[in-house]
Parts: C-alpha cells; sequence; structure tokens
C-alpha cells in the first residue's frame, strides 16, 4: 500500500467537486491514513475554475499540493485538465471527464476552445483516462451524480477497497440519493475497465 | 450539441451531502475512535469555541471566515448572529465580555478594519468574560480586494495574537485564546488564513468546560474610556504586554522542534507546515503565540543553528522583530512577500538546486466567476453598460463581476460602502460637468454594512449622484447570509425585516423609485430618469437571488431559441450570460441554415442552465428566444 499521495481534483464551479473530494477523503481516512483537504470558496463558486488539493499519508502537514507532485489529477472538465499541467509529473495518472463547458471568452466568440488538447497531456507520456461521466450520470438517471462516478473512475488507482466507498456513500450522503450514486460509482469505476 | 453542460451554480449549493452535524455516522465509518472529527478549520474553530465556554458571537460574513458563526450557531446554549457590520459585531462581543460572558467576534481581514476603532480601545478596558476577536486573512486574495497582513493589528493595537497552523490546533488554540485573554484581562487576536479555515484535517472531539456566569457588575475606571481613566489603563495595558512576554517563553504552542542540518527555521500559521514538507528534518522553531514574541526563545534558537530562516507569509512582521532583537536572519530576501506560499516556494527558496523539473503551463482561455445565469444583478448591469458616459462608482458584492466584460460596467471599487462616498466626492471635484454621469451601485448587505452614513451624506451634503441598491434579500457572495433585509435571522427564524423606501426616505432622499431588474427595459427608462435628475435619487433594484432555496423550488419555465429567427446580432450574447453561447459560422455554413451570407453566427440557449429569468429575451428584437412553456 503506498504510504502518501496526492490527488487533485478540478473543475468548474457547481459541477460537484467538493462532494467529489470529500467522499475520496473519508475513504483515506477509513483506510487509516492522515488526511489534509484544502478548498477555495468565495469566488470560485461563480462559474469560474475550482480546485480541490487532498492529500494523505501517516502524518500530513501541508494541505497544499506542491507544483509537480500531483499522482493523481480528477479533472471534470477537459481545459480543467490540461490547466493544471504544471503540477503534475512523468507518473501521473489524470482521469479527466469528456465534457466541456465553455469558458466566458469561448461563449462571447472571442476565444475559440483549444481543439484536441488533451494531446497536451498524452504526447508527455502521461497516462491520461477519458470518460463520459456525464453520460454515465445520464444512464444511472441523476445528472447531479457526475462527481460521484469521477470518483468511481478515480478509485481504480487507489489501494482502497470500493467496498469502502460504498460504505462511506451510506453514511455520508441523503436518502435518496444513495442507491443512485452508487450506481454511479460503479458504472465510473467499470468505465476505466472497458478502456 | 458538443457542449454537454451541468446546471452550473445549483448543484454545489443545493449538495446531497448532510449538514454536519448530522453527519455523526460518518465517525463511525471513518475513524475507530468516536472522538475524532473530520472539520474544516472554521468548524473546528466554532467547535473549539463552544467547548471553551463562549456563549456569545458576532460577526460580519466575509470569505474566509464566514462558516465559523454559522456552524458557532448550531451549538447548543449559545447566541450567535450576524451583524450589520464588523464593528458592530465586535462591540456586541465586548458588550457580552463586560458582563463576564466568553465571547467571540469573526471577520475576515478587511473586516478588522472596519472593527479597528473598538479593537485599539477594548485592548484599554480589557475584558471581564474571555474575548476572542478573530481576523481570517486572504493571502493570494482568493476572495478579497488586498492582501493586508493583519498581524500588524497585533502590534499596533498592544494585544496578544495567537495563529493555528491546522483545524486541531485551531480548535484547541481557542481554548488557550480565552484562557490568556482572562488571565491577562485583554482581549485576544486570533489569525486564521484561507489554508486554516478552509482546510480541512482531523480534530479530536473534546468536553464543553463550565460556562462562566454573569451579571452586571459596575467597574467604571476599568470599563470608561475618558482620559483620565484611559491614562491609568494605558500603563496597564503595557505591564500586561510585558507578561504576556514572559508566558510566551513557555507556552507549549511555542516550541522547538529540534532536528539536524546547519538551517533552523522559525514559523507559525501555515508555512510552518510547508517548512516540516519542504526540510523536514531541520529544527524549527513553531510559534503559535506570534505577538508578542518569545525573545530568550528565539535568542537560544539562532544560537543553536548556524543559518536562521523565517518562513512567513506577506509582510515580514516575525523577521523585523526577531532583527530588531539583533539577531541575524534570512526572511524577505529569499522568502516571496506576495501571495501564498507552499512548500515548493520554500524549498525553491531555500534549497534551489532541489526543485525538479516542472511542465510549462499552457495558454489556455481564462475561467473567471461569473453573474450566475438569471441573476437580477445582470439586467440592471445591461442597463448601465449601454450609458457609456456615466461612471459606475461600484462596491464589494457578487456584483462586482459587473465588472468584467462583455457588460463591463463598473468603473471603480475599493471597500464596503465605499461605491456612495466615492460618488459623491467626484461629484464635488468635477462640478457641474458631471451632472447626469455619476451612479452609484452597492449591494443590500453593502448597504446596511457601511453605505447608510454615505448616502446621508450625499444628501446633508447636497449631491446629486444617484445611488443602486441592489436588493437581492440576502449576503449573495458568501453564501447566503441572512442579513436585516433578508426578515430572517442567522437561524432562519422570522425577524424585524428593513424597509429601504422609509429608510432612504426618512435619510432625506425625495426620490426613491424600485425596478425589478429582470424587466430590462422599464430598468434602462429608470436608470435614464434618475441618473438626469439633478437631486440625490435612490433606484432599489428588487429581485431575489436566483440561487436562493425558495427560488430554486419554483422553477420558472425556461427560454430557448429559435435558431431560424436568430439575425447574429449578439444583443443577448452581450448580457453574458453562462446560458448563451455564441457560435461562429462562415458564410457557407451561414447560407446552408437559411441565414443572410454575411451573418457571422448565432447565439443559442443552454437551455439546461437557465434559470428562467426572461432578460434576453426582452432585449431580442426578432423573436428569436422563447419562453418554453411547461407541459
Amino acid at each position: 500500500m503506498k504510504q502518501s499521495g496526492n490527488i487533485l481534483f478540478s473543475g468548474v464551479g457547481g459541477q460537484g467537486i467538493l462532494l467529489a473530494s470529500e467522499l475520496t477523503a473519508y475513504a483515506q481516512l477509513a483506510a487509516g491514513y492522515d488526511v489534509k483537504k484544502s478548498e477555495v470558496h468565495g469566488m470560485a463558486q461563480r462559474g469560474g475554475s475550482v480546485e480541490a488539493h487532498l492529500r494523505y499519508g501517516e502524518r500530513v502537514y501541508s494541505p497544499l499540493i506542491d507544483p509537480g507532485c500531483a499522482d493523481i489529477l480528477v479533472a471534470f472538465e477537459i481545459l480543467e485538465a490540461v490547466r493544471y499541467l504544471p503540477y503534475l509529473h512523468k507518473d501521473s495518472a489524470v482521469v479527466v471527464n469528456t465534457q466541456k463547458i465553455l469558458p466566458p471568452a469561448v461563449a462571447l466568440g472571442k476565444m475559440t476552445y483549444p481543439a484536441d488538447i488533451l494531446s497536451e497531456l498524452t504526447s508527455r507520456n502521461i497516462n491520461v483516462v477519458a470518460i463520459d461521466a456525464f453520460a454515465i450520470a445520464e444512464q444511472v438517471g441523476e445528472l447531479k451524480t457526475v462527481n460521484v462516478a469521477m470518483v468511481g473512475a478515480m478509485s481504480n488507482f487507489l489501494a482502497v477497497d470500493p467496498a469502502v466507498f460504498d460504505s462511506v456513500i451510506d453514511n455520508t450522503i441523503k436518502e435518496p440519493f444513495r442507491e443512485v450514486n452508487k450506481k454511479a460509482f460503479e458504472a465510473g469505476r467499470a468505465a476505466v475497465y472497458a478502456k | 450539441m458538443e457542449t454537454q453542460v451541468a446546471r452550473l451554480g445549483l448543484m454545489l449549493s443545493s449538495g446531497t451531502l448532510l449538514p454536519a452535524k448530522e453527519r455523526a455516522k460518518e465517525v463511525e465509518v471513518v475513524f475507530e475512535s468516536e472522538k475524532k472529527l473530520w472539520l474544516s478549520g472554521n468548524e473546528a474553530i466554532a467547535l473549539g469555541a463552544w467547548e471553551a465556554g463562549i456563549t456569545v458571537a458576532s460577526g460580519y460574513p466575509g470569505t474566509p471566515s464566514t462558516e465559523i458563526m454559522g456552524n458557532f450557531n448550531t451549538y447548543d446554549g449559545v447566541y450567535a448572529e450576524w451583524a450589520p457590520n464588523e464593528k458592530v459585531g465586535l462591540e456586541v462581543a465586548i458588550g457580552a465580555s463586560f458582563t463576564g460572558a466568553r465571547a467571540l467576534a469573526t471577520m475576515k481581514h478587511v473586516g478588522l478594519n472596519v472593527a479597528a476603532d473598538p479593537l485599539f480601545t477594548s485592548a484599554y478596558t480589557g475584558v471581564r468574560g474571555g474575548l476572542v476577536i478573530l481576523t481570517a486573512d486572504d493571502p493570494e486574495m482568493h476572495s478579497s480586494q488586498n492582501e493586508q497582513d493583519n498581524r500588524n493589528y497585533a502590534f499596533a493595537a498592544k494585544m496578544p495574537m495567537l495563529e493555528p497552523s491546522d483545524p486541531a490546533e485551531a480548535k484547541s488554540m481557542i481554548g488557550r485564546a480565552i484562557a490568556l485573554s482572562e488571565e491577562l484581562d485583554t482581549p485576544v487576536l486570533f489569525r486564521i488564513t484561507t489554508r486554516i479555515a478552509h482546510v480541512k484535517g482531523v480534530v479530536e472531539k473534546g468536553e464543553q468546560v463550565e460556562v462562566p456566569q454573569t451579571s452586571i457588575e459596575k467597574v467604571p475606571a476599568k470599563l470608561v474610556m475618558l482620559p483620565g481613566n484611559a491614562r491609568v489603563r494605558r500603563k496597564y495595558v503595557e505591564e500586561r504586554m510585558a507578561k504576556a512576554r514572559e508566558i510566551a517563553e513557555t507556552l507549549p504552542e511555542n516550541h522547538i522542534e529540534p532536528g539536524t542540518g546547519k538551517r533552523g527555521f522559525i514559523a507559525a500559521g501555515t508555512s510552518y507546515n510547508y517548512v516540516k514538507e519542504a526540510f523536514p528534518e531541520a529544527p524549527v522553531l513553531k510559534l503559535g503565540m506570534v505577538w508578542p514574541l518569545p525573545e530568550k526563545m528565539i535568542r537560544e534558537f539562532a544560537d543553536t543553528v548556524e543559518e536562521l530562516i523565517i518562513v512567513e507569509e506577506l509582510d515580514p512582521f516575525l523577521e523585523n522583530h526577531i532583527k530588531a532583537m539583533g539577531i541575524d536572519c534570512h526572511g524577505q530576501d529569499i522568502i516571496p512577500t506576495q501571495g501564498e506560499l507552499n512548500s515548493f516556494i520554500v524549498k525553491k527558496a531555500v534549497a534551489p538546486e532541489s526543485i525538479p523539473e516542472l511542465f510549462e503551463p499552457l495558454e489556455l482561455p481564462m475561467r473567471p466567476p461569473n453573474m450566475c445565469a438569471g441573476c437580477p444583478h445582470r439586467g440592471l448591469f445591461y442597463g448601465l453598460s449601454k450609458m457609456k458616459n456615466v461612471f459606475v462608482s461600484g462596491d464589494i458584492g457578487c456584483y462586482t463581476l459587473g465588472f468584467l466584460p462583455p457588460l463591463s460596467a463598473m468603473d471603480a471599487c475599493v471597500c464596503m460602502g465605499a461605491s456612495i462616498t466615492m460618488a459623491h466626492g467626484m461629484a464635488k471635484a468635477l462640478g457641474k460637468e458631471s451632472e447626469g454621469r455619476l451612479v452609484s451601485v452597492l449591494g443590500d448587505s453593502t448597504f446596511l454594512h457601511s453605505g447608510i452614513t454615505g448616502l446621508l451624506n450625499t444628501v446633508y451634503n447636497s449631491s446629486y449622484a444617484t445611488t443602486i441598491i441592489l436588493d437581492n434579500r440576502i449576503t449573495a457572495m458568501t453564501g447566503h447570509q441572512n442579513n436585516p433585509a433578508s426578515g430572517k435571522s442567522i437561524s432562519g427564524e422570522p425577524a424585524n425585516q428593513i424597509d429601504f423606501e422609509q429608510l432612504c426616505t426618512a435619510l432625506g432622499v425625495k426620490r426613491v423609485v424600485v425596478v425589478n431588474p429582470n424587466d430590462v427595459n422599464a430598468t434602462r427608462k429608470v436608470l435614464k430618469e434618475e441618473i438626469e435628475s439633478p437631486e440625490p435619487s435612490v433606484i432599489i433594484s428588487r429581485a431575489p437571488c436566483i440561487l436562493l432555496p425558495e427560488e430554486i423550488k419554483r422553477k420558472k419555465p425556461v427560454y430557448y431559441t429559435r435558431l431560424d429567427n436568430c439575425t447574429g446580432c449578439t444583443a443577448c450574447v452581450q448580457m453574458g450570460c453562462p446560458a448563451i453561447s455564441w457560435h461562429p459560422i462562415t458564410p457557407a455554413e451561414a447560407v446552408e441554415k437559411g441565414y443572410r451570407e454575411k451573418q457571422k453566427g448565432y447565439a443559442e440557449i443552454t437551455e439546461v442552465q437557465c434559470n428562467g429569468c426572461g432578460q434576453c429575451a426582452a432585449v431580442c428584437k426578432f423573436e428569436a428566444i422563447t419562453k418554453r412553456e411547461e407541459n
């Protein structure tokens, strides 16, 4: 079992990134790690870029992941994956949702959304797993489960028994959303195997 | 459609996690010990305040301090409130302390500027019950207009200041702050930063201490600060600080962590974490009390290391005071004094040779925050954006985002309440030339915070600048805190509600007009009339925040684009609504779609994001935007 690690979550305000990072933190705590997690509230909520840093290990001091030190990047949007390139190292795993959310300058027609931008990661030999979490959420019947589908996909890269996530969902998610979130987690996890 | 979009803005605020208090069960899953909790710094401070016997707390919302008050309010046997501003909040806490109750005032860093008046003199009166004044600083300005370092207030106000490094310490140090406050007869400043407030970590639950009895006690020599009494207390302040310096030498929160190597570090707050990560083997003097400083301990530590490095965010506060002791050290010569630190920055500053090569960042379209789809403020700022001759004196809140393109309808923003007073100052400086060209804009909560006296000044000193109060019934930017305009208390119970029309009339404003900003065309008409009027006027732009739970429940029909009718005029695009996207097309594509060859593109509403305000439909002259009636 890896003794410490850094998981970076990125996306757009409103995508449920904080909840995703929260479930992951619970799972790591349940696995017996010390965990610190850092978020930024306020301006970030209004559709801006959002990030959450999660660090686990025997004893964690800093709540922030250093540049070049993210072992896993969980990106909820394509641009928000490549934006964090300086945080990655050559052995990082990037789990990215293939959703595109247009930044204001693109929506206004002032700039274009860069095409094939994920190649910026793959061309650097970074392990990229792209999944359509939005489609998974649609399939399980609750659009709000994009974030839990992403956690499911990411869980493949953790040395944590997936049953732990089941129990975390049971104890932290309100009814009647538990079952649909479990389904989203499973489908997200399976989406990576399918690649 | 290539763009799949989540319902932005709604998921976060209506998240499916259980509220913190109901999450008791998580303890069973996550931890073996039922005493352990997973809390943010702000949640930990609220718990620490309750355990320390604090029963009265008052504050004004401000990132990153806001969640402390909301959480504290969930504990039994306490009183918590949202005050209209930080000065009021601190004075309420001082009053509570004068009865023997333990009290807490919370605010963000700039809030302490507002509360500076009671702060400085409360150092003289001292306390009866322990009093903690919490300031949440925001290095990096994640959500602030400046980056001031409030440790300077501890020095200036002659008051002890504690600073924790993580949520667990934040909880326990509140107890220490109360103890010091009562022992030294002084309020104690408690400084946190964003990376304490919004960091989650493991916290150990404790028991609540005995809550002190309260009473009325008359001690005028201590509590009435007129010159005769104040001169006496002034001496006491110095005696107390001398005593605090002694206590600092043995306080467990100040301690030396031995290590190896020639370098030794002094650090406090979150900077301590970065030192521990960057140089785990090095000796560290950790300061939990950042004012006054333990001079003896610092000298002893400095003597044991070859090279002393002070690691701190923002001002060289510790460094300057340590240098004043005649101790040689590194600090701002290598550590940046702007923005946040992290362990990478510390490593790079101290041992640049140990830094790995990084992937270079790519140039990408930025994603700044934006006013939400359906935000009523948009309608008002759209109107202002069409008045290019008018100078918009702005203020602090969600609506500051009206500055961003395409609206670009804010020309100044300094601090809470300054919109009205700056516009008045401009009017006086410009004279006749500015008639019909000045307007100030501020939110309901900001107006109540510190706009009322400014408006009074505008009326009293006969100005003509128009004041626009954006009344959305809530303090929205910080995450929906109730205020005197909401008609609800901090707990959501019914409360007395301010009547803005009556208030403005009582201040002497003769022209008070109410508009619904979602009615874009009516709003533009009112803006023109009032800004041109030669006397003070107030426009109350009234519509509830689109993210209020009752608004979310009250599902409005969304709008959709009839693409055949779109002429590509971009009128709707110019509103900057996140639900509207512009799709550029080539002449060939235009012809194929049945548009004029010259048409450069078309606009489309992403229905899943639309909140049904109808503002875009009002500006479309080609019937290309239509309400989707519910079936």
